[in-house]
């Protein structure tokens, strides 16, 4: 699967890691909605360092349309809970 | 996929399509498609130069802020070395102030050339996808039908219709935070119209207080200054005026009022 991190780079992962970015992805979901600054932080960091380190960089010159999509990585608390339930960050 | 990341990929596949919709005439997608990514192209060009202009803008404050800092400064130690301790404090008391300010900028400079960096990364990043299109467009037309070619094009579409909506996320958010600065500058300047900075302000062509003061003390002073310049030069260092300056400060009765009152009395005794 192809994995985007906002405002970085596109990244291919087995299929297999599903779950586990399912579960690292919850983790974030539940720091957030806790209003846990800390807990977020740390989860946000290890979800998109675990997309880092098992995936492999989708070339420049490569056109592929993502699977998942994970938000920049100074995503703030607060952006997590509003800007993200609606359209929020995207510009028109 | 729930969660953030799920919400994140629906958020962007709508704006992604909101950005390819317009292209649904078969005859005109092809070159439609890359037109409008070039177009795209110019406009992340032109956010990028949105943040730079608000660099500079903070920059110049800066400058401006940083010839207040070492103006305040010297008059606070002339001051001082004439033995008028309390338009020592207001001088210092505004430079401390303008000192606040410039630490503030300093750091909305350093995250505006983050985002500049960012902006430009993932215009290149913009750039090679759509040259890829490009290339990429021409050998599908030359080995596709042109039904196949058509379907095949609309994926290549839609992976840099991706990148694009990715771009245009990095560049509101980056309008987002130049905009909060655009704000606090203004709110700066508000501040130094209503009088809040006046004196430090008013230093650049007019005179305040404290320069029409510290000119009269000045040239009681001259002989004094040169005195010490002398010194300095013969060779105790350029310290040596800032020590004679505290010593003088020292010598002066502690804690005799503060501020723009103390700075009044002085006024008195000045002309008296």
């Amino acid at each position: 699967m192809i994995v985007r991190i906002s405002g970085e780079d596109q990244y291919r992962l087995d299929d297999g890691l599903h779950d586990r970015l399912n579960q690292l992805d919850k983790a974030v979901i539940t720091a957030a909605h806790d209003g846990d600054e800390t807990g977020f932080r740390a989860a946000f960091d290890e979800l998109l360092g675990f997309v880092r380190a098992n995936g492999t960089l989708v070339g420049e010159d490569e056109i592929e349309t993502s699977d998942l999509i994970l938000p920049p990585a100074d995503l703030s608390l607060a952006e997590a809970g509003t800007e993200f339930t609606g359209e929020g960050l995207i510009p028109d | 996929m729930p969660g953030l990341t799920g919400r994140m990929s629906t958020v962007v596949k709508a704006k992604v399509s909101k950005l390819l919709d317009r292209a649904e005439d078969p005859a005109e997608t092809l070159d439609y498609s890359y037109q409008r990514q070039v177009e795209q192209l110019q406009n992340v060009k032109k956010g990028i130069a949105d943040v730079v202009t608000a660099k500079k803008r903070l920059q110049l404050q800066e400058t401006t802020l940083q010839q207040q800092l070492v103006k305040l400064d010297t008059q606070a130690r002339q001051a001082l070395s004439s033995g008028q301790e309390d338009l020592a404090r207001t001088a210092l008391e505004r430079k401390n102030i303008a000192q606040t300010e410039l630490q503030s900028l300093d750091t909305q400079v350093v995250e505006l050339e983050e985002q500049q960096q960012k902006l430009t990364d993932s215009e290149q990043k913009l750039r090679a996808k759509i040259e890829a299109f490009r290339t990429k467009k021409e050998v599908i037309k030359a080995q596709y039908s042109a039904a196949e070619a058509q379907v095949r094009i609309s994926e290549a579409a839609t992976g840099v219709g991706e990148q694009m909506a990715d771009v245009g996320l990095a560049m509101q958010r980056a309008v987002d935070k130049t905009e909060n600065m655009k704000a606090r500058a203004d709110a700066v300047q508000e501040l130094e119209a209503a009088g809040t900075f006046e004196d430090i302000t008013a230093l650049g062509p007019g005179e305040d207080d404290i320069d029409r003061q510290l000119k009269s003390l000045s040239s009681k002073s001259a002989v004094d200054d040169d005195l010490a310049k002398m010194k300095g030069e013969v060779g105790q260092g350029a310290s040596g005026a800032g020590q004679i300056g505290s010593g003088a400060g020292a010598d002066a009765a502690p804690g005799s009022g503060q501020g723009a009152a103390a700075t009044g009395d002085q006024s008195k005794e000045q002309s008296a």
